[in-house]
């Protein structure tokens, strides 16, 4: 019977089942960060117990890190103090850890491809829902809490219930201007916030077939925005051409005894699934939230919604909410909102294709004054690449701040936050009340390029218009 | 290691209204910055509770009435977001033993059952007038009943379901896997054997 790739890999990773009818799953990559692996390595102490397969744990630092201080000890001791205790945890355990030293460092979800350890047909997990940024690759990849980090620690395994398999189909070609972000901002807006609860996400059609590594990662990554623990790409030529000579993949003969097994993990034609949803490519614009889910979104040329113009009453209590803590007016449109920080990086656009469409177009151009603009590499890995490309030089000459590879302001567990209600462009995923360290900060979440026409103009613009796109 | 059977849970209730409360909004990021989860209970739904001054703000929580309340009552999609065990583990610290809303997120939903917090799902009207309810008396005592998948209070009763998996590992006292998990570890050791990516 014609199988998905979600069905073949956790039939391959199946070890038996539980009492309670979960399946104890083999994890065969477990990605580790200082954050939720704390607490983790205290109850296996607690328990006596040892890491069962150090050699399948890998270890970054990338949350707390600053991205304006290299040199240690932090300034903050907190930070710090985390920061030593995943190193003297890795060490204990004999575990890799891409350290600062290492030159390999970066956000967790940028590094594991950028090895090439994460790779089609595997399970992976880490304690951070961003985790199904690797699905790109095929590979079937969960957030856990620290609890199960602690199980897959101890037994490589963890006890889940099997998800369902949503298809979704991106048909046709997209509009000049329109990215990966916004073809994942319009899923979760069409589906919404909670749709994929109880549900894998299985990407595909033509734009993804198009789409590079890159992209396929930063769609796969919201995949949590959408409720879907997980999201995926079938593994195709883009997959196995990205990880040829990476540190990790395989080698000489055994690379291709692995482009067939990755092959044969890809979802056979025809195979059924739990629910099958199509989305035109020409129907999606460069896309802005307004609001404080990542649900909540509008493309760049419509209004902010109105709530009196809403069907339920849910839906008008939600949209009260949000515009204002977002203070913005219902029914203006969302085209020249004042903005104060522009912000690109993060696990869902802070690798190299993202600076290199934003040098591009900003080369020549200066951010507007009053924005402070920051740009973030994913890893130390894209710094450097960004560095020899020049990047670097031509988003300092605009008035961006060229910084150290981390989180950074995404979730600002360290010293880059937004001030009172400053109001970020930010390439990032979440635009949660507060998750930007100002508990009356404001987000606005939209494509790089877009981050970058906010920058140039000081307001929300529509980056067609600003840098002239049209191919 | 034997663990306690959670069938029920009856204690005073408090309604925190809204959909898609996410865990950023439960425990704050930068609160996270701990090795351990010790004391992460006084900082729940922090910057909803407290003014940037320290003083309060107007919150369900802050209500004198509900102080002690073990059962945290709340809306649609309920733990949104992040993965982070902080979120379930400031809940279980301030002093909750169960939450109860109209539908849960998937992470969040694990971890809770994971450290023996039931999260039942009950309907919109339904959690509405246990809201009512315990508005009008905020001493009422609520039971929620895990095994019978129901919630009593004041002589009324509606649905609440925990999912079965979750369900059957809280009243059977497996709701903690790592048990199961590390005897299965020999048949975990053989599939890593005949897995081409791990036996390398």
């Amino acid at each position: 019977m014609a199988k998905s790739l979600f069905e073949k890999v956790w039939a391959a990773h199946a070890v038996r089942t539980l009492a309670n009818g979960q399946t104890q799953l083999l994890i065969g990559t477990h990605l580790i960060h200082e954050v939720t692996s704390p607490q983790a390595f205290g109850m296996l102490r607690d328990l006596g117990l040892k890491v069962a397969m150090p050699h399948r744990t890998f270890a970054t630092v990338d949350h707390i890190v600053p991205t304006d201080q290299l040199v240690e000890p932090y300034r903050d001791p907190l930070a710090q103090a985390m920061m030593e205790e995943l190193r003297r945890n890795c060490a204990e355990s004999g575990i890799t850890f891409f350290d600062r030293a290492t030159g390999k460092q970066g956000i967790v979800h940028i590094v594991g491809p950028e090895q090439g350890i994460t790779q089609p047909g595997t399970t992976i997990a880490c304690g951070d829902s961003h985790t199904s940024t690797h699905g790109a690759f095929g590979a079937v990849a969960f957030g856990i809490g620290t609890t199960q980090i602690r199980d897959v620690l101890a037994t490589q395994t963890m006890a889940l219930g099997k998800l369902k398999v949503r298809r979704i189909n991106v048909r046709g070609r997209l509009r000049p201007g329109v990215y990966a972000k916004d073809v994942i901002l319009h899923i979760i807006r069409v589906l919404g916030v909670n749709g994929g609860t109880g549900y894998a996400y299985e990407y595909g059609g033509e734009v993804f077939d198009r789409f590079s590594m890159e992209e396929r990662m930063t769609v796969c990554n919201m995949s949590i925005e959408g409720g879907a623990r997980a999201g995926y790409v079938n593994p195709d030529q883009t997959t196995f051409d990205y990880l040829r000579g990476r540190p990790y993949s395989p080698q000489g003969a055994a690379w291709d005894a692995a482009v067939e097994r990755w092959r044969g993990f890809a979802s056979d034609p025809g195979c059924p699934y739990d629910d099958i949803v199509t989305i035109e490519a020409a129907d999606i614009a460069p896309t802005v939230t307004w609001g404080i889910n990542p649900g909540q979104g509008i493309a760049i040329t419509e209004s902010i919604p109105d709530p009196t113009h809403a069907t339920a009453a849910d839906e008008r209590a939600s949209i009260e909410e949000a515009l204002a803590y977002m203070k913005l007016r219902p029914g203006a449109a969302i085209k020249g909102t004042r903005i104060d920080v522009a912000f690109i990086g993060s696990c869902t656009n802070g690798r190299l294709s993202d600076f290199r469409e934003v040098a591009r177009h900003v080369r020549g151009r200066r951010v507007a004054p009053g924005v402070k603009a920051i740009a973030v590499p994913g890893s130390q890995i894209v710094a450097l690449q960004c560095e020899k490309e020049g990047i670097d030089q031509v988003l300092r000459d605009a008035g961006f701040e060229w910084r150290a590879a981390g989180c950074s302001m995404c979730l600002a567990m360290n010293p880059d936050k937004l001030i009172g209600d400053q109001l970020c462009a930010s390439s990032s995923n979440r635009n949660f009340k507060g998750r930007q360290g100002s508990p009356t900060g404001r987000t606005l979440l939209m494509s790089p390029l877009m981050v970058a026409a906010a920058a140039v103009t000081g307001t929300v613009a529509d980056a067609r218009e600003v840098f002239a796109v049209n191919s | 290691m034997a663990l306690e059977k959670i069938t029920a849970v009856t204690g005073r209730a408090v309604y925190v209204p809204g959909n898609d409360i996410d865990t950023d909004r439960i425990i704050p990021a930068r609160f996270m910055k701990c090795v351990t989860f010790d004391g992460l209970g006084e900082f729940l739904f922090h910057d909803v509770r407290k003014n940037a001054d320290g003083t309060d703000q107007a919150h369900p929580l802050n209500d004198p009435r509900f102080r002690g309340a073990t059962i945290l009552l709340s809306g649609a999609n309920f733990g949104c977001g992040s993965s982070r065990e902080h979120a379930p583990q400031a809940i279980q610290k301030y002093g909750f033993r169960a939450v109860v809303a109209e539908s849960f997120a998937e992470i969040f939903f694990g971890n809770c059952t994971t450290l023996g917090i039931p999260c039942a799902a009950a309907a919109r009207a339904d959690i509405a007038r246990l809201a009512a309810a315990i508005a009008a008396d905020p001493s009422l005592a609520v039971t929620l009943d895990v095994a019978a998948g129901e919630i009593r209070f004041g002589g009324q009763a509606i649905p609440a379901e925990v999912r079965p998996a979750a369900r059957d590992a809280l009243i059977h006292g497996r709701w903690d896997a790592i048990g199961e998990l590390l005897e299965g570890l020999p048949a975990v050791q053989a599939l890593a054997t005949r897995t081409p990516y791990l036996a390398a």
